[in-house]
């Protein structure tokens, strides 16, 4: 099983660090993962791009041509990667800024006010640990409390307060829709 | 065993630095950046130094004292500063010293682009600097193969006394993988007898230089690097054969491409092609002894790279005409998928029935 | 007792250089400085591209041959990582200051800690007297061979004119060895140029105005009359920076 990720969106948006937790997860669970950022002019100018891989067979390339499963944090990204998406595959979107739906009917489209979230939590820069609650909730890449224990292990003891506040905008994606 | 997720790049410094290496010199350019990065962060702590050079050519003559006075050195770049180490790196070879010097290949030429490429197998094999010379190649193909063949590239760079060029590419730099650092292996730095270290009063003076004016000690010399030339080539052939024995087509493939061609090689097994993957992890010497094996089995071969078609000229060598050896590349920064290598296995077994 | 005799530092190998070139008594000032210093044992020298590309023949010292313009790099390399060996360089003018410009002042802004012994004889004398960037304007050389101007081959390089307003660079003084009066002031200028070294005080540079009298077309004494009349006008002599004199302290602070 293969799992190819995009994520993307604007540089602060947290996008890099969303695919380190992932792929940092699946590396601790024996998977074969491959993390790679854009580079160059291209992380100019505000955009922001990794793509995942999580897999249980060999990765041949860490470039993603179709992803699996694209996490859209701007219209651009949306813009530029939905199309990519192969048949059966996921989109997961912040709906706060982005007003568009796919016409596509061979994906399944997921939104979620991430940003307005993020904010009403009162921590806009958790937008990424937002989505990545909903993401985790309506995919099977891993068990929620597992990729919790990744995300708030990750932070030192000494940051309680971020650990909390980093458990909670999980909780509120992944409580999302409920 | 406990791995870390590190990008290809910083994988090259913490493998270099735990190999001994204290010194890095270098000067900034994508894709390859981080490592500069990482060593002027990490050199500090372990009583190392990191210097950004004026320029390439300073950076590769900084290596080249740092080396002639006999400690382990690297630098890194990316295909045109690669061209422009040219000069440093034939002295280097001419004054037989050890260094590892990384390129993390970029698209060409000129400016070229900044994603991916093979572009510089030629330069790299074939005439990285003036003069009779070689240097010795590895092609890692994943980031613990960084790491791993950075520490061993110390190791072969000492014992040979010639620098060892690693050959990466953009993705393999760019891309995070889980490392397992604990797992490398390392060779000690041997003494070096030779180098300009002030001879404080207990030796003769060393000197270390390449020029050599009267053609007979100059041919001499050369003839004495290409003894050593001849010993790497009997002793350090590295490469990984992946299904080839009993395959009818052989894909020849390094690097990134190797990752996809191997993913090609097992779809066309699971539709009944017998196909194979030899991948060389050192491009010099080149694994030519293998192919031309492989060759009284094999009905076919195909070289795979990320170029206008570099080491397929050293596949058909190898083969001696023998068999039909073809190419499939991309080029500019795009990789082919594994569908598209595919693509061409099944057409070369189309052609073969 | 001896008043006079090779320098330990000198080998004992006869020299390649022209009759009448300045080279061999900028040699011996190095070795003599080597010697009273007593710093043979722990010094490196970094050998050019030029007439002085076989100076490690002549030193008893170790040395490394840089390829052209490259040496201050090189004995970046070799400083850095032996920080309590002695390095110099010995350069001449197209390596020090056309080629290997960049290296040379990219080596003088770090203020690495080295000494330069660079010759300043105007012209490129290992191929055979071309244009150098301190050919002084009307010069004849084969490659301005109407005299060099202004408008077509551009203006000469003052090099310690230059690198004197560097931070890095602790000592730069100008030097003539046509004569004895100026041969020991050379001599002097060549030691504390070491002993700055010593001190970890930055790069010290002495510029030696030197003879050509093959290229230059002229007799031995000729040449040193030219230096007199022609070259040290448009070069005047003189300390350029001493920051320690000055009441800097160089790189050690």
């Amino acid at each position: 099983m293969t799992n190819k990720i995009i994520l993307a969106g604007f540089g602060g948006q947290g996008i890099l660090f969303l695919g380190k937790k992932l792929a940092t997860a699946g590396m601790d669970k024996d998977m074969n993962v491959t993390w790679l950022p854009s580079y160059g002019p291209e992380q100019r100018g505000g955009t922001c791009n990794c793509s995942v891989i999580l897999s249980d067979t060999d990765i041949s390339s860490p470039i993603i041509g179709s992803p699996d499963t694209l996490v859209a944090f701007n219209i651009q990204s949306y813009e530029k990667f939905m199309p990519r998406i192969v048949t059966g595959g996921k989109l997961f979107a912040d709906s706060t800024l982005i007003d568009k739906h796919p016409e596509r009917n061979d994906i399944d489209s997921y939104f979620i006010p991430a940003t307005a979230i993020a904010n009403d939590l009162g921590t806009p820069k958790l937008v990424n640990v937002v989505m990545l609650g909903y993401l985790i909730k309506n995919t099977d890449f891993f068990d929620r409390d597992y990729i919790r224990g990744v995300l708030t292990d990750s932070l030192p003891a000494s940051k309680a307060a971020l650990r909390e506040a980093n458990g909670r905008a999980f909780d509120a994606g992944y409580g999302y829709g409920e | 065993m406990s791995k870390v997720l590190i990008k290809g790049n910083e994988a090259v410094a913490e493998a270099a630095i735990r190999s001994g290496c204290r010194y890095y010199f270098g000067y900034p350019i994508t894709p390859q950046t981080e490592i500069a990065e990482y060593m002027a962060k990490k050199m500090p702590t372990v009583g190392g130094l990191c210097l950004q050079a004026e320029s390439e050519v300073a950076a590769i003559n900084m290596v080249y004292g740092a080396a002639a006075s006999g400690v382990r050195v690297m630098t890194s770049s990316s295909s045109p500063g690669i061209s422009l180490k040219s000069e440093g790196v034939s002295y280097i070879v001419g004054c037989d010293l050890p260094c590892v010097i990384l390129n993390v290949q970029r698209g060409g030429p000129g400016l070229g682009g900044i994603q991916p490429s093979q572009s510089d197998y030629y330069q790299a094999t074939k005439a990285l600097g003036h003069g009779d010379m070689q240097l010795f190649v590895l092609a890692p193909s994943s980031v613990q193969e960084m790491a791993q063949l950075t520490a061993d590239a110390f190791g072969i760079a000492d014992k040979y006394r010639m620098p060892v060029l690693i050959l990466a590419d953009g993705a393999l730099g760019q891309m995070m993988e889980p490392v397992d650092f604990d797992a490398l292996k390392f060779t000690p730095e041997p003494k070096k007898p030779w180098a300009t270290n002030g001879h404080g009063g207990k030796r003769k003076k060393n000197i270390i230089t390449s020029l050599f004016l009267k053609p007979e000690e100059l041919e001499a010399n050369v003839l004495e690097r290409a003894e050593k030339y001849k010993i790497v080539t009997e002793n350090e052939i590295r490469y990984e054969n992946y299904m080839c024995d009993d395959a009818d087509i052989v894909i020849v493939s390094f690097g990134i491409t190797a990752r996809i061609s191997k993913a090609a090689v097992n779809e066309a097994r699971a539709r009944g092609i017998k196909a194979g993957l030899l991948r060389p992890i050192t491009l010099s010497p080149f694994p030519a002894p293998v192919l031309r094996k492989l060759a009284d089995t094999a009905s076919a071969f195909l070289s795979v790279e990320l170029n206008m078609g570099q080491m397929v000229n050293d596949v058909k060598l190898a083969v001696e005409c023998r068999k039909p050896v073809s190419f499939f590349g991309r080029t500019g920064g795009s990789l082919p998928s594994s569908d598209d290598v595919l693509e061409q296995i099944i057409k070369i077994s189309g052609g073969l029935k | 007792m001896i008043v006079y005799k090779r320098p330990e530092a000198l080998s004992k190998v006869p020299m390649h250089y022209c009759p009448g070139c300045t080279h061999g008594i900028v040699h011996r000032l190095v070795a003599e400085v080597i010697d009273e210093l007593g710093i043979e044992a722990q010094t490196v020298g970094v050998a050019p591209v030029g007439c002085a590309v076989f100076a490690y023949n002549y030193f008893e010292c170790d040395f490394v041959e840089a390829s052209h313009g490259r040496a201050p790099a090189v004995a970046t390399g070799i400083k850095r990582t032996h920080p309590d060996k002695i390095v110099f360089t010995y350069q001449g003018d197209g390596d020090l200051a056309a080629i290997g410009t960049a290296e040379t002042v990219h080596a003088a802004a770090r203020g690495e800690n080295i000494t330069i012994i660079f010759i300043n004889n105007t012209n490129y004398g290992m191929t055979g007297g071309q244009m150098a960037p301190t050919t002084m304007p009307g010069q004849v050389t084969t490659t301005s061979p109407y005299g060099r101007q202004k408008l077509i081959q551009g203006n000469p390089i003052h090099v310690c004119e230059m690198l004197s307003t560097l931070d890095g660079v602790a000592y730069a003084e100008r030097v003539a060895v046509n004569n004895v009066k100026n041969v020991r002031a050379a001599k002097r200028a060549i030691k504390k140029a070491f002993q700055n070294q010593i001190d970890k005080k930055g790069l010290s540079i002495v510029e030696v105005l030197s003879t050509c009298p093959t290229n230059w077309g002229m007799s031995p004494t000729d040449a040193l009359k030219f230096v007199d009349e022609k070259m040290i006008p448009f070069y005047p002599l003189g300390v350029y920076v001493d920051r320690n004199a000055m009441g800097g302290d160089g790189n050690d602070e």
